[in-house]
């Protein structure tokens, strides 16, 4: 799916970078554990997580994931922002919780990936 | 000699920057056109290695040398350095706490990442004096 669909599912909106909103995304990681993003995921492109700190976006910098959704609604911060944008990561922020993200994009066909 | 030589000060009161290092290092492989899954292991394993200087040791430097055939990383610090180096590799073995935890890190994964993705990892430790690690990443 493309990360416009990830936001309208998620009920999202779309904080930078929505220029690659047709951008596709195939598998997703939901972790609040950088260390697990870091040691687990292989090709998921779509970062779900309830951390909302700078070091989410240098973690998914260095997957060269290109999407990250805060759930909760946890509001990054500008600087948070600022890096995102520089480094090309959409960043989607929803009310949803952890699990019920998950659920509906996973129910929406994404995967979890490798 | 190496074909790109960088140094860096890893600043170990400011957790929020940590990262900015391997940032730089990243783009340099880039620009260098290293294949992307070699940039992932050496942003990995660095990345991980940084954020440990950080929290666990006060900060420290970066020393990077990228060869035409692989990186070679060393991350040096004055820490309060490692007793039990077999120890501190165990899966989640971690004495973060609990404020490192609700960062995102200190699950225990750093060190057995910066193994898995590095080539050759080397540790040198003394209790009170400090740390020095070698990531050595041979570009496939
Ligand atoms: N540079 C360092 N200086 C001092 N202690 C370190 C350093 N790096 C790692 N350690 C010790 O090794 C343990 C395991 O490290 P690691 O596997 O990265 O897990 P974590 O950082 O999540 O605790 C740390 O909790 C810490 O006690
Ligand atoms: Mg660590």
């Amino acid at each position: 799916m493309k990360i416009k669909d990830v936001a309208e599912i998620l009920q999202g909106e779309i904080l930078c970078c929505e220029e690659q909103a047709d951008r596709e995304v195939q598998a997703a990681c939901g972790s609040d554990m950088m260390s697990d993003v870091l040691a687990y995921v292989k090709d998921q492109a779509l970062l779900i997580t309830g951390l909302c700190n700078p070091q989410v976006i240098r973690t998914a910098v260095m997957m060269d994931m290109i999407c990250i959704a805060f759930v909760r609604g946890k509001e990054p911060t500008a600087e948070m922002i600022e890096l995102a944008r520089a480094k090309g990561i959409t960043i989607i922020r929803t009310p949803r919780r952890m699990f019920s993200a998950c659920g509906l994009l996973y129910s929406a066909g994404l995967k979890s990936g490798k | 000699m190496s074909a790109l030589h960088l140094e860096f000060d890893v600043a170990g009161d400011n957790f929020l920057s940590a990262g900015s290092a391997t940032d730089r290092v990243k783009n340099e492989l880039r620009k260098l056109g290293v294949s992307s899954a070699d940039i992932r292991r050496v942003a990995i394993s660095m990345y991980e290695g940084e954020i440990n200087m950080v929290i666990h040791a006060g900060g420290g430097k970066a020393i990077v040398d990228i060869y035409v055939d692989k990186s070679v990383v060393k991350l040096i610090d004055h820490g309060k350095g490692i007793k039990d180096i077999e120890l501190a590799m165990k899966p989640g073995y971690s004495t973060a706490n609990e404020e490192i935890r609700n960062l995102g890190f200190g699950a225990g994964m750093g060190l057995p990442n910066m193994k898995k993705y590095a080539d050759e990892l080397i540790i040198e430790s003394e209790v009170g004096k400090g740390t020095t690690v070698t990531m050595i990443v041979n570009f496939s």
